[in-house]
């Protein structure tokens, strides 16, 4: 980590959710950003902390549907079979 | 995430009505298949937890309250369909020692400081890349996994993660954080690798 006092690095740490979702509380975001101001490691751990959530978030947009052969099974066993269309 | 909320009748559905049925897997299916999937990583498997869950669901429609969504309510039968299938694979790790309680004297801290956002977008589309994304969340501790899943890939509230794991906001809160911390300290070795390649080239 870089020179400069990182008592609060940890502290801080456990905002980082809400930090992330928007969700903090005005004076806490505040002091979060004060702080990855002059921060550079945390800095980059909330950058990555966002990069890896909308990597993800976009991974699950992108995901398809059910296989069509699984579905079938699924209507088969729950006897929905006369509701099979598409 | 559920995309396109379709409307269905609770009322119909208590009923038994076979249709009204039908429409809610279609609604649900996939999201639920997802679900299993990061969870278990097996296709066979998700496959089961699909099915298990649709069955039981309209094994206990009738019970329906309604003191949740019907959405949040299927995630939590299959929720709990995944963690009682994980717990029959591997039977002899508890799931009460797999991850420490209390994240307040957990001695984790990020320990990986490449900043690896500015790597160029391809980077991110590739199928390995994706595997990465997978791999990583499979190394979660179950009870972290499957908060990280319902929250972060199916796009449930905290609040809506809590009622279907019978957890505190504040509990769904720590889980999440550990799990984004884990999963940023993982991809951050897998991209850090990225960038070092790029580098030599």
């Amino acid at each position: 980590m870089s020179a400069h006092d990182h008592s609060k690095c940890r502290s801080l740490l456990g905002s980082l959710a809400d930090y992330v979702d928007g969700t903090l509380n005005e004076e806490v975001c505040e002091e979060v950003e004060r702080h990855i101001a002059e921060c550079q490691d945390c800095h980059i751990v909330v950058d990555t902390l966002r990069k890896t959530i909308s990597l993800y978030h976009r991974s699950a947009a992108e995901a398809g549907e059910v296989p069509g052969d699984v579905r079938e099974r699924l209507f088969h066993t729950l006897n929905l079979a006369d509701y099979i269309k598409h | 995430m559920i995309q396109n909320k379709i409307e269905l009748s609770v009322e119909a559905l208590r009923g038994g009505d076979r249709e009204e049925f039908s429409r809610l897997v279609d609604a649900y299916s996939g999201p639920i298949y997802r679900l299993a999937l990061k969870m278990l990583g097996s296709a066979t498997d998700a496959e089961d937890v699909l099915q298990n869950t649709f069955l039981k669901a309209f094994q206990h429609l009738k019970d329906f309250e309604g003191r949740s969504s019907l959405s949040t309510w299927l995630y939590r039968i299959a929720s709990n369909e995944a963690l009682m299938l994980l717990r029959k694979q591997r039977p002899e790790i508890p799931f009460s020692d797999a991850v420490p309680e209390d994240d307040e004297n957990s001695d984790y801290t990020p320990a990986k400081f490449t900043d690896w956002c500015c790597l160029p977008e391809e980077e991110f589309l590739s199928s390995e890349s994706q595997a990465a994304l997978d791999h990583a969340v499979r190394r979660l501790p179950e009870i972290l996994r499957i908060v990280f899943v319902l929250r972060d890939i199916e796009g449930l509230s905290i609040q809506e993660t809590g009622q279907a794991l019978d957890l505190s906001e504040t509990a769904v809160k720590t889980r999440l954080l550990r799990a984004r911390l884990r999963l940023r300290e993982d991809l951050s070795k897998y991209y850090g690798d990225r960038l070092d390649k790029r580098s030599k080239k």
